[in-house]
């Protein structure tokens, strides 16, 4: 129930509301009609400006707009370009020398071996979370949708502290995974888990709110059809909630790429083995290789700028499934 | 059949229940409860005196100040720009709207530790925003105004997308009957708008204020960790735990998460209001 959900949450509402706005008044009639001998004396006249009435002056709009602009830019904007421009301050064949040597291609590596692991853990425990409490009437619904929501209100370093309890030296299983000579903290095994901890709710939270819209009468229509498990959630679901499904996989990915402070607590830093690109850019940056530590931080810049496009499109799609479920639910209720 | 047996109010036809339940409730107690679980245990191995000696030293202290301090002024502050732009975008046809519209989910997509050397970068002395700053006498990297920054950043979209669907859904007629009734635009705004978005403002307010308390990766590069003066929380927890005082981490850990989850409380009850508001409208 973070933040992030909560937003979500609050997209697919403004989805479902988007369609319905409905506009305000008549454009008032900017001239009077013509009555009595005034007419012609009113035609040379310039029309008075008239705004509707739920507007504001056109001074209070252009001001409103100029100070979300401002703010926007400050704030968003201009890091966003300076990423880029302190990436090739020193010139493109600085920036490129600095994400192809081998640290910085073994952290690329790691880190999409990571998202490459985490995502699809999350979109099987999506879909399959999404599938009971949406198509089924149990008790203890709210509670595990409070429980999946937990990892966004928990703090990244605290994630990964967590993990230390668990998995390291001192922890719950530390001695065993020693005895076994298996290492989890300080290494792979513990990037991946303390990502997936992070990223957990992201797929789900996307396809639950959809998949209860959807109600289930076209599952229970395939079923008396005589389709089985498989076919219905292949043929019927998944269709249906495809895009939500990608939308959480677009989001999830961006995290579970990006994700800084959970991975720090557990990786150990150790160059060229259990460094992620984010942890990569701290230890360059930390080291005053400012040029490629921008460098590589551009690529994750870069990373971001195509979540947010690949966002853009494919939000459209789920509000438009979102807003097919609705109606029909209107039409069947 | 267990969990169908027990669980379901209604009978279904559809299959697959117990798999996907028995699944999402494995995973969701290996990966969530049984970590987590273990913060409060390895705290409490202590026993009390030394959870109240780790919690309140006078460095952990003024760290709580600084988190909390910052993340309440950084919420404030978005909550007012935050409810200009969500107006901005909901209300006005201008030129980029909708690139404008699709930026302000940056900080979601940009990564943390990529916010944070950007920001310290622009506010550093010599940087792009930072050398405006300096003639008026105002550091912001390497001090508490840098926390403050980094955290505005990464709180900013949740007002803004909080506040849009309220915004979208307000009903236009108590508008018009507003202005019917001789009310003044600003009138309107104070005494129809403004009511009807509170419990979105406040909801917004809290979700960004909840991202700031436990946000790392963007505050470290800008805050320069001084201990006493510009170390956040988060990062004292790093710093136990590499000095391998495990309890000592953990406890502050706590502490945060105790926070976290009277925040998460506070925002369903917020939530629950603003759909009943909502509703209402």
């Amino acid at each position: 129930m973070s933040a992030l959900s909560r937003c979500q949450d609050s997209l697919s509402r403004l989805r479902e509301g988007a369609g319905v706005r409905v506009e305000a008044v008549n454009e008032p009639s900017p001239r009077p009609s013509p009555a009595g001998g005034r007419g012609s004396e009113a035609e040379g006249i310039a029309p008075p400006s008239l705004r509707r009435a739920t507007e504001e002056p056109a001074w209070v709009r252009r001001s409103l707009i100029a100070v979300a602009l401002l703010f926007l830019a400050l704030f968003l904007f201009v890091p966003l370009a300076a990423v880029f421009y302190e990436a090739l301050k020193k010139g493109a064949g600085v920036a490129l020398a600095a994400i192809t040597e081998p640290d910085a291609l073994s952290a690329i590596r790691l880190t999409l071996l990571t998202a490459l692991v985490s995502v699809p853990l999350n979109l099987v425990f999506g879909v399959a979370a999404a599938w009971c409490i949406a198509k089924f009437d149990f008790r203890g619904k709210n509670v595990l949708l409070t429980l999946i929501d937990l990892p966004f209100s928990v703090s990244p370093v605290i994630a990964g502290l967590i993990y230390v309890l668990v998995f390291g030296l001192q922890g719950w299983f530390g001695e065993w995974l020693r005895d076994h000579d298996l290492k989890v903290i300080f290494a792979v095994p513990g990037i991946v888990m303390a990502t997936v901890f992070i990223t957990f709710p992201f797929i789900a939270r996307e396809l639950i709110p959809l998949m209860q819209a959807q109600g289930q009468e076209q599952e229970e229509a395939a079923r008396v059809l005589g389709a089985s498990g498989w076919q219905i959630f292949w043929r019927v679901t998944l269709p249906n909630v495809k895009w939500a499904l990608l939308y959480g996989v677009i989001l999830c990915n961006a995290r579970a790429m990006g994700e800084f402070g959970a991975v720090s607590v557990v990786s150990g830093h150790i160059r060229g083995q259990t460094n992620t690109v984010p942890l990569h850019i701290e230890i360059l940056y930390n080291e005053y290789q400012f040029a490629a530590a921008f460098a590589v931080a551009s690529l994750l810049a870069g990373l971001a700028l195509v979540t947010l496009v690949l966002k853009f499109i494919v939000e459209r799609r789920v509000l438009q499934q979102m807003r097919v479920a609705t109606q029909a639910g209107e039409q069947a209720s | 059949m267990i969990l169908s047996r027990v669980l379901l109010r209604r009978h279904s036809v559809l299959p697959g229940f117990d798999i996907a339940l028995g699944f999402t409730l494995l995973y969701l107690a290996l990966i969530v409860l049984v970590p987590l679980s273990a913060a409060f245990l390895k705290t409490f191995s202590g026993g009390w005196a030394q959870f109240w000696e780790a919690v309140s030293a006078p460095r952990v202290v003024a760290s709580y100040r600084l988190t909390f301090g910052a993340s309440l002024a950084a919420a404030v502050v978005n909550s007012f720009f935050g409810l200009v732009i969500a107006w901005v975008l909901v209300r006005y046809e201008f030129f980029g709207r909708r690139f404008v519209d699709a930026l302000v989910d940056l900080p979601f997509a940009l990564p943390t530790a990529v916010a944070g050397i950007a920001l310290t970068a622009l506010y550093s002395e010599n940087g792009w925003i930072g050398q405006w700053l300096k003639p008026l006498g105002l550091k912001v990297s390497f001090t508490p105004l840098g926390v403050f920054v980094a955290l505005t950043f990464i709180g900013l979209p949740f007002v803004v997308r909080t506040l849009q669907p309220v915004l979208e859904d307000l009903a236009a007629e108590l508008e018009e009957a507003a202005a019917t009734l001789g009310a003044s635009r600003w009138q309107t705004f104070t005494r129809v708008i403004f009511p009807v978005l509170t419990p979105a403002l406040l909801t917004g307010f809290a979700l960004a204020f909840a991202r700031a308390l436990g946000e790392y990766g963007s505050v470290i590069f800008i805050a320069g960790n001084l201990p006493m003066v510009s170390e956040i929380t988060p990062l004292l927890i790093i710093t136990k735990l590499e000095q391998y005082d495990y309890v000592g981490a953990t406890s502050i850990a706590v502490v945060m998460l105790i926070a976290s989850f009277v925040l998460l409380l506070g925002i369903n009850a917020l939530q629950a209001w603003s759909r009943r508001r909502q509703g209402g409208a």
